[in-house]
């Protein structure tokens, strides 16, 4: 096991138990705006896509970059602006 | 490491800061839209971080061009459909972006695979690269599969095909024995094998999961992409990816217990399927003699000399869009002096909280919203419990051990001075027994379409007390 290895596995466990330490405080009223907005957050896998896409070389190689960065803008664009506009109906 | 790596290594965890931030101002509705914004400002640096990363040590043009291309495309469809949809398909749309994560996850592995399996790939990578494409494999087509249900494109009944067992079975041995290759010999064809068999097993993982179990469903898949990213993540050596994969996983998995939970379901019981029809069947009229009928104008009556009304909205109320109805009947009998308050279980609607959005939606000011454990000792105290669509999570029944509901965690409505329940027909909810909230002593039932009574109910109110 390599020491970036273990690092990696080091920042997966602390960031799984931070998660489940911010996300149970979330109050039942505002689940549906959470998970879209933790939906959006795994949108992050666009820059994973941009780092391929730098090395991408060959014509299957930019087909997958195309199909996969349009689906992880979809994530990203549109979870966010659908997370906003959910919050913004709630108001006191 | 130069200047800019570790430049841009620390903006990545500024990045991961925001994400965790943006969560933490979830924690109340006050501060919630703010913290989607911190969110969104996490994501940006993060792309921005990476184009600068690219325009460092990348000639080439194409790779760059193809990228741009997808996000234009991509980022389109995402703004149009998060525009467009209605609060009542959100439940649709967040399967959606979970598929198109999950899908996108797998495809980065694959990408990296192909680029390396030349020159020899190792135990890490093959390790990783399998559980990031298996994944994100079932989360893509189990999350399409879920959305077609939901929107109706797939029959939201349980699919129990004969053998499906049998399929799943093999399924997962070709999985594991394509997994096994890999680890003897790379090859990116075996890899696509596994990813389809993955990709099968998906389909056939929630077909045969009826609607009303979507809840779990979803939350489950959310899990499942995040966890997907994460392993991402690790094959392309990314902090960013992995806390931001880790954070979602943490979410989804905490939610998917707390569903499960509410509807009294072990999230195993919930995948090996074939429990549960959707909104639930009209037919059954079992215990029609036996409960008290009222009409619109004695409720209405009713409802107005009210001093507390606890108002109980289900998925009844959603399908039937009838939650501005409600929320006008609520606001009128409010501006007579009576205390409305809303009841809303955990489940109520068709994914975690839908009902709260619905309600915001109609607007519906949060602070009467409340949750089951803040509104039970209320019961007593109400004059009215008004139900509208809402039937096993009422049920009395649950308090006692022998039946399908027994466990199940319920609103108090049976303790209210009186009850009235409007509703089509003496139907079954989706756990198929009769609800003995009906044939209660302060229980009246007004037979009528959701949308419709609301509206009458606030019209009666009007000329009758005026």
């Amino acid at each position: 096991m390599s020491v970036t290895l273990l690092t990696d596995l080091t920042v997966f466990v602390l960031a799984v138990l931070v998660g489940f330490e911010v996300i149970s405080k979330v109050p039942a009223t505002l689940h549906t705006p959470l998970m879209s907005g933790a939906n959006s957050i795994h949108g992050i896998i666009l820059i994973g896509v941009m780092i391929i896409a730098g090395e991408a070389s060959t014509l299957p190689e930019y087909v997958l970059v195309a199909v996969a960065a349009a689906f992880a803008t979809a994530n990203v664009v549109g979870g966010y602006l659908v997370t906003d506009r959910m919050l913004e109906m709630f108001r006191r | 490491m130069t200047t800019t790596e570790v430049l841009i290594r620390l903006g990545y965890l500024a990045a991961a800061v925001c994400f965790v931030l943006g969560l933490h101002l979830m924690n109340s509705p006050a501060t919630a839209r703010r913290g989607n914004l911190v969110s969104a400002a996490g994501m940006a640096l993060a792309v921005v971080l990476t184009c600068w990363h690219l325009a460092t040590d990348r000639p080439g043009a194409t790779g760059p061009i193809v990228l741009a291309a997808g996000v234009l495309v991509g980022g389109v469809a995402g703004a149009l459909l998060a525009r467009r949809v209605a609060m009542t398909a959100m439940p649709q749309l967040v399967s959606l972006f979970n598929a198109v994560g999950g899908g996108a996850a797998a495809l980065v592995a694959v990408t990296e695979y192909a680029r390396l399996a030349d020159g020899g790939v190792g135990v890490r990578t093959t390790v990783t690269t399998l559980l990031d494409v298996v994944i994100g494999a079932i989360t893509f087509t189990g999350s399409l599969v879920a959305a077609g249900k939901l929107q109706g494109w797939v029959t939201g009944s349980p699919v129990l095909f004969p053998g499906r067992r049998v399929v799943s079975i093999a399924l997962v041995a070709v999985v594991v024995a394509g997994a096994v290759w890999l680890f003897v010999a790379p090859s990116v064809a075996v890899l696509v094998v596994v990813i389809a068999a993955a990709a099968a097993f998906g389909v056939a993982m929630v077909l045969p999961i009826g609607g009303a179990d979507m809840p779990v469903v979803i939350s489950l898949l959310n899990a499942f992409t995040g966890t997907a990213v994460a392993m991402a993540g690790f094959v392309l050596d990314s902090t960013a990816l992995i806390i931001a994969g880790a954070l979602v996983g943490a979410s989804g998995t905490i939610l998917t217990k707390l569903m499960a939970d509410a509807m009294n379901r072990s999230v195993v019981s919930v995948l090996v399927g074939g429990f549960g029809t959707g909104d639930g069947p009209t037919a059954a009229i079992s215990a029609t003699a036996a409960v008290r009928r009222t009409t619109v104008d004695d409720a209405a009556l009713q409802l107005a000399y009210a001093r507390r009304v606890i108002v109980v909205p289900g998925y009844g109320l959603a399908a039937a869009q009838a939650q501005h109805e409600l929320s006008a009947l609520a606001e009128l009998l409010g501006s007579r002096g009576v205390d409305v308050r809303y009841a809303i279980h955990p489940v109520a609607g068709r994914m975690p909280g839908h009902m709260n959005v619905l309600l915001a939606e109609a607007n519906v000011p949060y602070p009467m919203l409340r949750e089951m454990d803040e509104i039970n000792p209320e019961f007593p105290l109400a004059d009215v419990a008004l139900v509208v669509g809402a039937n096993d999570v009422t049920n009395p029944a649950a308090r006692r051990p022998g039946n399908p509901v027994s466990g199940m965690p319920i609103l108090d409505v049976d303790k209210a001075r009186s009850v009235i329940v409007i509703k089509r027909s003496m139907g079954h909810g989706y756990a198929g027994i009769d609800n003995e909230l009906y044939a209660g002593d302060g229980t009246s039932m007004l037979f009528a379409d959701a949308k419709s009574a609301l509206a009458d109910l606030s019209a009666a109110v009007k000329t009758l007390v005026g």
